[in-house]
């Protein structure tokens, strides 16, 4: 008789992970590559649950480019695909690029489902699936998941679940406005007037959504749109729409305004109470529908209870540079909920934590560092001394990484000549004398260019390196700078 | 502040909010411009350009030199501000001694932000000042 052999079965294993998304699949795919063994285990039946329900309206924001300078199975390529898990092997690259038919830039929900699933299947990621993470308790030395499966004993919690639970900021008759997640097609909102509670991503995507069916959408906020950010940045696209709407005074409004309170009127519409943020005074609105655009929150089941820090309304995890729980030791996160680790933000400049493009990196070090905090030493690559300055100039060139994760990572070498990857917070207070570290900053000029940092005795020692108008740092320049700095 | 209390009752309570109507408070109490630190992560690094200003929402921080304590912040205190408007790097270390919470008004929006709000301006400039006359104090 065969032996079907179970996934992930409940019981003891050094790390688990909960969740089937980009994160979770990520996570357990460098995991494997490390040798540490673990469980995974989602709720969903199949890899991306999250890509077949949202964005509700439209395709992804982040680039896949299909064709790019370098050949799609190489590293650098990872670059111009912001959607794709990454691999150390050359069939499990660009598993996206793989399905866009190359009508837009970014790809659909399905495109994005089926590279993920391509991901978990060539990659040999295995699954617990219909496997829903209850509750939790904290033992003497970790973690048990109470699951709809059976408990699981470990010492590392890697939690991949999203930020995908409908959260409402706390207005007075909020409960009777229905959530983004609850919003119908666009074609029942045709001739009618809408008010969407919310200026963020989500709010702008579903005003894009219903400018050719709505007679009339008000996005109400107490906060302006930032449009200079927001200039620079890849969810610009959804606000380009409804802000020109805004901008010839016609049938879309973006106020900037606190909502007092919202009540049904008799006609079974909506009636808004605000006042006025950056132009004071009451305003009263009606209209026939409403959404709370509000946002999500991460599903944290109980682990509030014992005593996990959150930050934003409670709906985010408060976490070290590498992901961890700053309140509750050995609970991860990986996956967007990454962005609970916000790093430096030198200038304003957020780290990409949030999309795919960035918290695949992420995750690939947290397996790293949980490896290692398991007591798995992992070993990094070694480099002959004259090979260090070239090896430093390319990564600034083309390391996807460092690129990606603009001043929150850092390519470090020590000062034995092991070169490694990490978040740049974690080198400048942990690392020894004489690690030198190399990033691709922004500032809030938008001007794109390399810093290296050494730690010295005294403290750290920044220098921004002068921008290049192709971003070739390979010149004479660059190579003295680094190699003063080597000394 | 136990998680569940609203971000605009907490700034409310500080002295540097202390003017400001809700829908003001609303406008600045953005969720998203939370930071959080494990007690013993550092939040700002000598020597480092290109931060931010920020305001103690909960914990405790410790200003050092050379890791000599010059000074504590709590709830209510804010810092960075003097890097940012001078446009310098960083003159001390600031660590979290407990897990804390703070604001963060980004580096290149301090100024727009304190034009929007004279009357944050100018509790600031009244808190710079007392700094000041103590420094002076000290010195007499």
């Amino acid at each position: 008789m065969a032996v079907v052999e179970e996934v992930s079965p409940p019981g003891e294993y050094p790390v688990v992970v909960v969740g089937s998304g980009p994160g979770g699949l990520q996570t357990a795919y460098a995991l494997a590559r490390l040798g540490i063994p673990h469980a995974v285990v989602s709720q969903d039946d199949s890899p991306g649950g999250m890509f077949r329900k949202w964005p509700i309206y439209q395709r992804l924001l982040s680039w896949t480019k299909p064709d790019a300078p370098h050949e799609r199975t190489s590293r650098a390529y990872e670059w111009y695909d912001h959607n794709s898990l990454i691999a150390d092997e050359p069939e499990l690259r660009a598993t996206v690029a793989e399905e866009m038919d190359r009508s837009f830039m970014v790809p659909s929900r399905p495109e994005m489902e089926r590279g993920l699933a391509a991901f978990a299947e060539r990659g040999g990621v295995r699954v617990r699936y219909g496997c829903r993470w209850e509750s939790t308790r904290r033992e003497e030395d970790g973690y048990v998941l109470v699951t709809s499966d059976g408990e699981y004993r470990c010492k590392a919690v890697v939690l991949a679940v999203g930020v995908t639970e409908p959260w409402k900021s706390p207005i007075p008759g909020i409960e009777e406005v229905p959530h983004y997640a609850e919003t119908p097609l666009a074609r029942e909102f045709q001739g009618k007037s809408v008010l969407i509670i919310g200026k963020r991503n989500s709010g702008f995507e579903l005003a894009d959504g219903l400018e050719p069916w709505a007679r009339q959408i008000f996005l109400v906020s107490p906060r302006s749109v930032q449009t200079r950010i927001l200039a620079s940045s890849t969810v610009r696209v959804r606000y380009y729409e409804p802000l020109e709407d805004a901008s010839w005074g016609g049938g879309t409004f973006a106020l900037d305004a606190a909502v007092e309170r919202i009540e049904r009127t008799e006609s079974g519409g909506f009636r808004l109470h605000a006042q006025g943020t950056t132009r004071p005074g009451p305003i009263t609105l009606e209209a026939d529908a409403a959404i709370a655009a509000t946002g999500f929150r991460t599903p944290l089941q109980d682990l509030q209870d014992l005593g996990l820090a959150t930050v934003a309304d409670g709906r985010i995890p408060a976490l070290t540079p590498y992901w961890e729980s700053t309140t509750l030791p050995g609970i991860y996160f990986a996956g967007n909920v990454m962005q609970g680790a916000a790093g430096l933000r030198k200038h304003g400049v957020g780290s990409a934590s949030g999309t795919v493009s960035g918290f695949r990196y992420n995750a690939r070090l947290m397996a790293r560092h949980i490896a290692q905090s398991l007591g798995h030493p992992q070993e990094l690559r070694q480099l002959e001394r004259k090979d260090i300055v070239p090896f430093l100039l390319s990564e600034l060139r083309s390391g996807s990484e460092i690129w990606t994760q603009k001043s929150y990572l850092t390519r470090a070498v020590y000062p034995d000549g092991t070169t490694g990857i990490l978040p740049l917070a974690h080198f400048l207070d942990h690392c020894e004398e004489g690690s030198l570290g190399v990033t691709i900053e922004m500032n809030a000029e938008g001007a794109i260019y390399p810093v290296a940092y050494v730690r010295g005795r005294g403290g750290i020692d920044e220098r921004e390196l002068p921008p290049h108008p192709l971003h070739d740092y390979g010149g004479e320049e660059y190579s003295r700078a680094l190699q003063e700095l080597l000394v | 502040m136990a998680n569940g209390e609203d971000l605009v009752d907490t700034l409310r309570r500080f002295n540097l909010f202390a003017d400001l109507d809700r829908a003001e408070l609303e406008a600045i109490a953005d969720p998203d411009s939370e930071r959080s630190f494990a007690a013993g992560e550092r939040i700002m690094r000598r020597g480092m350009s290109g931060s931010s200003f920020y305001v103690v929402l909960e914990g405790e921080a410790m200003v050092a030199l050379d890791d000599e304590e010059l000074n504590r912040l709590r709830p209510g205190d804010f810092f960075g501000e003097i890097s940012t408007l001078l446009d310098e790097p960083l003159t001390a270390d600031i660590t979290a001694q407990t897990p804390m919470r703070v604001l963060e008004i980004p580096g290149p929006r301090l100024e727009a932000f304190l034009l929007s709000y004279p009357k944050v301006m100018l509790r600031m400039l009244v808190t710079e000042a007392r700094r000041l006359q103590e420094v002076l104090a000290w010195r007499s």
